[in-house]
């Protein structure tokens, strides 16, 4: 049994590290790709195959603009956290609020398309096999996009209290991250749903 | 030795109260505690899964046997495999993950301390749910109870139709809520590795069970996700009338499987990765010497990360693939064996031309060499196809995967155990009692798992509650059953010395083993903050290099 | 101390490969026949081409594995044996080797190339087994997995059985394999007889396909091998492989309809007034259910409720009276007969050559 000294001799001056909200922010996003993957091939698989009921091409809609809507919002949270970066607050305010009604927007665009299928159509997601991985995937980004929204807001709501400066900019850097994720699947999700699968 | 040697106190908190001891149990963040607790709950399942095991075994016993139930049997064998994959294997090493990587990185806890609790709790309520089911599990008919669709719910059993009541729903939502609690740890880890090594310590310098904890943490994230993406879809099946896996709408249950073994596969290498981590640094500090081939067997555990990720459809056979879908599995499973059989020969050359010391961690270790060996040969057997399309769903498989689980594992697990209760607890656990512990569960496990190789061999399927006289199956079911008590005896002499050291076992000091890793640099227990001052370090073993300073690593690296 | 702890673990390293080689020659050794069945379920024991290229293949693999086993043992044992610290050397440390390139690759290389070996033996095979094309002499049987029972048609001869299956021995001039296409009308289930042939999974909306052509003739034994529910246990089967003569002789009795015995009339009537007909079938009356297995010529069966008995009138009394009592959780349920009734419907059964 040896009693160790635990002075080390100094031989890296200089270290620096990634931060870790973003490496964990990408560990986040790595692992929710793994999901919609999973939900992106059932979909995949099962066009087609749907024994009864209405196929895509009779009933979707390509929802354009509400996808401009949501890609948009991300240019728009880019600039919100380059602004808070630089520490002009009030523009960094603006473009997030503005990404928040983007969101918002998009997340109304689904509701509505929604209530026409299910109105109009009658697809609910035990219709067939179409309505089952329509809804789950619509919906699974649809959570993703309401859950980005809460942060989101919550991030407004301190911001318009003044407690968002300079020394938050890792932690809005990191939430962006996610809502560019979000954005992303929803590329795929679109060409998938709306381009590949009719 | 050393010249400014500081003795860092280890417990520096007068005696409380208990139930302010419990509380501070119960709310801390601290990495070490919750280590601990992740492994004193997996040890409370492992008993509750041991039990599930030893009804399995005496049902049989022999053939015709009437010990339980058909319904009761179900559920035993599924209740033992979901618990000793999802609620002892998984928090066990996650628990020791999180005790030993920021302590070995020099850093004074993870990344997310709060996440880290509440990862855990999710998992450790996980386990009560799925236990839970036993009381709340009946619907209607009375059809219900713990379920018992076994470990993989294949489709379609585990829909509506086929499992009526709320059983199957305690599967999927239990694992589903401690799936979120790993994916959380996963996160934790990565972002403590990457982002609070201590000065000096470069990826490529890092101990190798950081290492491999990392490849675990990241396999986690892709492996652990398909699995609760699937269990999603089973939920909208059984309560939305969603038809993922309805194959009366068109269905597949094929697909369930797919989505079930992408994740089933991976799973079983984040199990063994942190196993070999163990291996990685016992076997070179009781042989003397570093680790054979560094380099290589970092390269081979990311290989094996991505390769694994390539052979699920291994487990479906015999499902009516095509022969070139089964060509491709075998070959991708047979080559996932190269790396994975490496390592063993790393391992053997660090034991060569050491000075091996046989004290209990190395006894189990030298055991893991030989039945991980076999294990594999076992499996690269079952990745010849057609061979396989004998020996699946057989108890040749169960025998194997046991195997790799019980003499793998737990075999490394309880070096493990030996190895690092000192710095946890400040006490060395009896080695006469380790003793009797290694070779009890050595005869009991040969006695149960090489044996039952054999009635797979002669025909006999898995997940039957009874079979058939005049098979040739009920002596050899008789030699694993007395085979599996001998085991359970086994673990009551390791609960014991568990108990018996915490209070009266020798006082361990810093470094009772004479090792390398930043971890015996502080004391134990180690206080909260881990270290009085962050490490610096400029090799793989920063304190081989202080003990050693006319012949220090860094020269060599 | 240490010399001996050490011995020991050399002795039980040997005592254990001794203990593996012995296990498996024990398992090749066939296995003891069963009741009235002269054959076993031993996969070395193979009677069939399928059965066989695998077993072939499979001691291949072992020899393969074995060689590795040994090798890799007796570097372990020499390790241990021969670098055992001894309590003199405590405070020397040995040479810290760190690794070897040349080594290495040696031991990357040679794994890579035995996987590459194996591979190629299997491909083989499974190209052998899964693609072998279907002659016309082939006998075609499709057989469906219902919980926790065997239906097997034979489309092309216009029979409908259950559980036990009839098949020709095949002849070198004249080779008839059986092709069997496999279906499921519930959960999945695996077809698994292992001296003709390794299993294949019944899985519902998933058409599967194999063949076996039996060498040999005799009863061979398999059971269901997927978990399929609670009574995957009690899902047996029986195949029955015929001389050519016998196997026609079989055919020819499993297409007429069903025995119309006049003193079985008041049975008859119970089991047609009954549910009895919704799940079940009888060639020639107006029985028409396909729930449950085809009674057509339930009497030319060894066992009922898919082996869980043996087909006698006190277990048929029994299985029609409570059929829990004989496998609980068998979807057939009790029909609450009442004595005179059961007996005349048994009456009726054993009419049912």
């Amino acid at each position: 049994m040896s009693v160790v000294t635990t002075s080390f001799p100094n031989t890296a001056p200089g270290w620096q590290l990634p931060s870790r909200g973003k490496v964990a922010m990408a560990g986040l996003i790595i692992a929710e790709s793994a999901i919609f993957t999973i939900f992106v091939v059932a979909y995949l698989f099962y066009l087609g195959k749907s024994l009864t009921g209405p196929a895509p091409r009779e009933v979707l809609e390509t929802p354009i603009f509400y996808t401009i809507c949501l890609l948009s919002s991300s240019l728009t949270i880019h600039f919100a956290a380059k602004f808070l970066a630089r520490g002009i607050k009030f523009a960094f305010l603006g473009f997030w609020l503005l990404t928040i009604a983007l969101g918002g927007l998009f997340l109304y665009g689904t509701a509505q398309e929604w209530h026409r299928l299910i109105y109009e159509h009658g697809l609910t997601i035990s219709t067939n096999l179409f309505g089952t991985t329509y809804y789950s995937l619509v919906g699974l980004h649809g959570f993703h996009v309401t859950a980005g929204l809460v942060m989101l807001l919550t991030v407004a709501v301190l911001g318009l209290c003044g407690h968002i400066g300079i020394k938050q900019s890792g932690h809005i850097e990191a939430l962006s991250m996610y809502w560019h994720f979000v954005d992303a699947v929803w590329v795929v999700v679109f060409t998938v749903v709306y381009v590949l699968g009719r | 030795m050393s010249s400014n040697a500081i003795t860092i106190p280890g417990n520096q908190i007068q005696s409380r109260p208990w139930v302010d001891e419990l509380h501070q149990w119960v709310t801390t963040v601290d990495h070490k505690r919750l280590g601990i607790l992740y492994i004193l709950s997996a040890l409370l399942f492992l008993t509750i899964g041991g039990v599930e095991a030893l009804v399995i075994r005496i049902q049989l016993m022999h053939s015709h046997n009437n010990f339980v139930s058909p319904e009761v049997f179900n559920s035993m064998f599924t209740m033992h495999g979901t618990t000793m994959i999802f609620f002892v294997a998984m928090p066990v090493l996650f628990g020791f993950a999180n005790y030993l990587v920021p302590l070995m990185i020099g850093a004074r806890d993870m990344a997310f301390p709060r996440l880290n609790a509440f990862s855990f709790w999710l998992s450790f309520l996980g386990g009560l749910l799925l236990y839970f089911s036993f009381l709340g599990g009946s619907g209607l008919y009375g059809a219900g109870s713990a379920p018992d669709v076994g470990w993989w719910s294949y489709a379609p059993l585990g829909a509506r139709a086929f499992s009526p009541g709320h059983s199957s729903d305690y599967w999927t939502l239990s694992l589903l809520v401690s799936g979120f609690g790993s994916i959380g740890t996963a996160i934790n880890i990565i972002a403590t590795i990457v982002s609070l090594r201590c000065p000096g310590m470069k990826i490529s310098r890092m101990p190798l069970l950081v290492w491999m904890n990392l490849v675990m943490a990241g396999m986690v994230l892709i492996a652990i996700t398909p699995l609760s993406a699937a269990q999603i879809m089973l939920l909208i099946d059984r309560y939305l009338g969603g038809h993922f896996f309805d194959t009366q709408a068109g269905g597949s249950a094929v697909l369930w499987m797919h989505f079930f073994w992408i994740f089933g596969h991976p799973e079983v290498y984040v199990l063994i990765i942190p196993c070999f981590a163990f291996m990685s640094e016992i076997i070179p500090v009781f042989s003397r010497k570093p680790i054979f081939g560094y380099p290589v067997m970092v390269a081979a555990t990311v290989c094996i990360a991505f390769v694994s990720m390539s052979v699920w459809a291994h487990h479906m056979f015999t499902i009516g693939m095509n022969s070139y879908a089964n060509s491709f599995f075998t070959l991708t499973t047979m080559a996932v064996g190269v790396p994975t059989g490496i390592k063993i020969f790393n391992w053997i050359g660090t034991m060569w031309g050491g000075r091996i010391q046989f004290k209990t961690p190395m006894l189990f270790s030298i055991g893991f060499l030989f039945q991980f060996l076999v294990a594999g040969l076992t499996g690269i057997m079952m990745a010849a196809s057609p061979f396989d399309w004998q020996l699946s769903l057989s108890y040749f498989v169960v025998a194997h995967f046991h195997y790799v689980i019980v003499g793998g594992i737990l075999f490394a697990l309880f070096a493990a155990f030996y190895y690092w209760y000192p710095k946890m607890t400040g006490r060395m656990l009896s080695e006469r009692l380790g003793k009797w512990h290694f070779w009890l569960f050595l005869i009991g496990f040969h006695l149960t798992f090489d044996v039952m190789h054999i009635p797979g061999v002669l025909g006999m399927p898995r997940r039957i509650y009874t079979y058939e006289p005049g098979r040739g199956w009920d002596t050899l079911n008789l030699i694993i059953s007395i085979g599996a008590f001998i085991q359970a005896i086994a673990i009551l002499v390791f609960v014991a010395n568990l108990i018996i050291s915490y209070f009266k076992g020798a006082k361990a000091g810093n470094d009772p083993w004479d090792a390398w890793t930043l971890e015996w640099s502080t004391s134990s227990p180690p206080p909260a903050y881990n270290f009085a001052t962050v490490p610096t370090v400029s090799s793989r073993r920063p304190l081989w290099d202080l003990k050693h300073p006319e012949d220090p690593d860094s020269r060599y690296e | 101390m240490s010399l001996l702890r050490m011995k020991s673990s050399t002795l039980r390293f040997f005592a254990q490969t001794i203990l593996l080689l012995f296990w498996s020659a024990v398992a090749g050794w066939g296995s003891e026949p069963s009741g009235s069945s002269s054959h076993g379920t031993n996969i070395f024991a193979p009677a069939s081409t399928p059965a066989k290229s695998i077993a072939d293949l499979s001691v291949f693999v072992l020899v393969v594995t074995g060689i590795i086993f040994v090798v890799v043992v007796a570097l372990l044992v020499y390790s241990v044996v021969k670098f055992r610290g001894r309590a003199i050397d405590a405070s020397r440390e040995p040479a810290q080797v760190y690794g070897s390139t040349q080594i290495e690759l040696a031991w990357t290389i040679i794994p890579i190339l035995i996987v590459v070996v194996l591979f190629l033996a299997t491909a083989r095979v499974i190209h052998a087994i899964q693609d072998a094309p279907e002659p016309t002499s082939a006998v075609q049987v499709t057989a469906v997995g219902h919980q926790y029972w065997w239906e097997f048609r034979y489309p092309k001869l216009g029979i409908v059985t259950a559980n036990e299956l009839h098949i020709p021995v095949t002849e070198p001039g004249h080779p008839t394999p059986t092709f069997l296409q496999l279906l499921s009308a519930d959960t999945d289930h695996s077809f698994w007889v292992p001296e003709l042939a390794g299993k294949t999974d019944l899985i519902p909306n998933h058409p599967n396909r194999m063949w076996m052509d039996p060498q040999h003739t005799g009863v061979f034994l398999g059971q269901c091998a997927q978990y399929c529910g609670t009574q995957h246990a009690k899902m047996l089967l029986r195949v029955s492989v015929d001389t050519r003569e016998d196997f026609a002789a079989w055919v020819r009795a499993q297409q007429r309809p069903a025995v119309q015995d006049a003193g079985a009339i008041a049975g008859r009537r119970v089991f047609e007034d009954n549910a009895c007909m919704n799940c079940h079938a009888v060639a020639g009356t107006p029985a028409d259910g396909r729930f449950g297995p085809d009674l057509t010529h339930l009497m030319s069966r060894a066992t009922i409720a898919a082996g869980a008995a043996t087909n006698t009138h006190n277990n048929l009394r029994l299985w029609i009276q409570d059929p829990s009592a004989i496998k609980p959780g068998s979807l057939m349920p009790a029909m609450k007969l009442s004595d005179a009734d059961l007996d005349a419907v048994v009456s009726y059964m054993e009419t049912l050559r």
